[in-house]
């Protein structure tokens, strides 16, 4: 496996850091006028979603992490694992519920979602960054209150609980920012 | 589309220059001379840490096809290797040594690899001496400057070793370097574990001192002797050898560093030679010593202090901006 120097740090890159594959969130070069240059290297760890800081002497390497993010389609669940297809050559892959994690909550059957895959199996799944989902639960609708004023949860198909506004009721369609879990607009009434 | 715009808004624009007039006045007042030195020259610094930026020696190929070469016969432009200055130091101090008397310099720097949200390759540094003056005086004059610019600035002075005392409880003058070493490990990582005395002083100011600083101009002096650079050394009031140099951090951002300046050529050549041979053990390009600051020194350099002052760093905290970009022109992203 290839190995990457401080000077190719970037948001993005994944690299194996104590044994696991780790994301660089943010890299900061911190350099004293007169001193040596040194990292600050914020990772999530791709395992345990974890975020963690590290400190790279500049010019230092690490090895490159075995991870690569796939467009797949979400098929269904079978009560152990959550599996998905790759669009292209119909493969198809088993994802664990600690690789699915928090997208569980958003994910309808047929989505396209980014399965990351570390030494070939899905370590983590991302969900499409907006999904449009049903209200099935939420206290009735205030007719014509369509304009400002509160909010109040509302439980999608998928299980996922947002805030919505007061106006919508049961039946309705509604978009979310998966990435923030916030209501972003209604998409059609049953 | 290509991002052709300014990092800068147009009202940053005119405080900068704003602030680039009151720095000259504050100087002007004062009766400095205002110098502009070279910022391309035959040689550069040794610093271990410090990485010039080279021009390309073959690049008379396009003067000469523009017909350009006025002066100079092809062959003397075509061997010239030069180096962008990363400070107007050396010609400063030959200034100095030429009789100047007190002096500014209001100018570029450039320093090799160094890009982010604090740096930028290409940057402004304002740089003064003061003859018959010491460090304490010129840290004083230092602080005047920021308070006009900043009037309602706190202003703290610190030695390096109460600051060691007060966040490690360490003596770093004193301490064994695999004390420093065990610290620097737990701070930063193993990599260290083998380091410096420099390296892991730096690291541990800079990881750990420096984001918990105050609020305000932070003025630090008598730093260790293994990072005198280009200052002079003496027994502090404990009869610790320290370094007579300091740094100023204004809200937790490296903003200056100064020296009682070294007048001492033989000590300032064999500090250049140990530089270089630091340079070639890290497999750093080597850099030949200027013999020219080396010869001005030896004819006598005034007993004087000078410090340096990152004029975009100090522009970002008097905007509260939180990165280069938003305060220069053009960042070297934009370039």
């Amino acid at each position: 496996m290839a190995n990457y120097s401080t000077n190719e740090f970037r948001p993005g890159l994944k690299v194996m850091l104590d044994g696991d594959p780790c994301s660089i969130l943010e890299n900061e070069l911190v350099k004293p006028g007169k001193g040596q240059a040194f990292n600050r290297v914020k990772l999530r760890n791709l395992k345990t979603a974890r975020v963690l800081e590290k400190t790279f002497k500049s010019g230092e390497s690490v090895e490159a992490a075995d991870v690569m993010d796939a467009d797949m389609q979400y098929l269904y669940n079978d009560g152990d694992f959550w599996c998905f297809m790759e669009p292209d050559t119909f493969e198809q892959h088993q994802a664990t519920e600690n690789a699915v994690g928090d997208a569980l909550q958003w994910l309808s059957e047929l989505d396209i979602c980014v399965v990351t895959l570390y030494n070939g199996a899905p370590l983590s799944v991302t969900p499409p960054n907006h999904v449009e989902l049903e209200i099935v639960e939420t206290d009735p609708g205030l007719r014509g209150d369509t304009a400002q004023g509160g909010n109040k949860p509302a439980k999608l198909s998928t299980g996922a609980v947002v805030k919505v506004p007061l106006f919508l009721d049961e039946g309705e369609v509604i978009r979310v920012d998966t990435r923030t879990g916030e209501y972003q607009g209604r998409v059609s009434s049953k | 589309m290509t991002d052709w715009q300014p990092g800068i808004s147009l009202d940053r624009l005119r405080q900068r220059s704003q602030i680039l007039a009151e720095l000259r006045g504050f100087f002007q007042r004062r009766n400095l001379l205002e110098v502009d030195v070279p910022v391309m020259a035959t040689t550069s610094v040794t610093d271990r840490n410090i990485e010039s930026i080279a021009t390309l020696p073959g690049a008379s190929g396009g003067l000469e096809a523009s017909g350009g070469l006025g002066a100079f016969s092809e062959s003397e432009v075509s061997v010239i290797k030069s180096y962008l200055q990363t400070s107007p130091e050396y010609f400063m101090k030959r200034l100095l040594a030429a009789g100047s008397g007190d002096i500014f310099c209001l100018g570029k720097a450039f320093r090799s690899g160094e890009a982010g949200v604090r740096h930028n390759p290409e940057f402004t540094l304002l740089e003064w001496y003061r003859c018959g003056w010491d460090e304490h005086q010129l840290m004083a004059e230092l602080g005047e400057l920021i308070e006009t610019l900043l009037p309602a600035v706190a202003i703290y002075k610190y030695s390096y070793a109460e600051l060691f005392a007060k966040y490690f409880n360490i003596d770093p003058h004193e301490a064994e370097l695999s004390s420093l070493q065990k610290l620097a490990v737990e701070a930063g990582s193993s990599a260290w574990s083998d380091d410096s005395r420099a390296n892991c002083l730096d690291l541990l100011f800079s990881l750990v001192i420096e984001p918990q600083l105050s609020d305000g101009l932070v003025l630090v002096y008598d730093y260790p002797v293994c990072q005198a650079a280009l200052a002079s050394c003496h027994s502090d009031a404990q009869g610790r050898r320290v370094s007579r140099r300091f740094e100023a951090f204004l809200n937790r951002v490296e903003l200056a560093n100064g020296y009682f300046e070294l007048t001492d050529g033989q000590e300032q050549a064999s500090r250049f030679a140990e530089d270089q041979q630091a340079r070639k053990i890290a497999g750093k390009p080597p850099m030949e010593i200027d013999q020219n600051l080396l010869a001005a020194l030896e004819s006598g350099l005034p007993e004087c202090s000078g410090v340096a002052l990152g004029v975009d760093r100090l522009l970002m905290q008097i905007e509260g901006a939180t990165s280069l970009d938003q305060v220069m022109p053009f960042s070297w992203d934009r370039c």
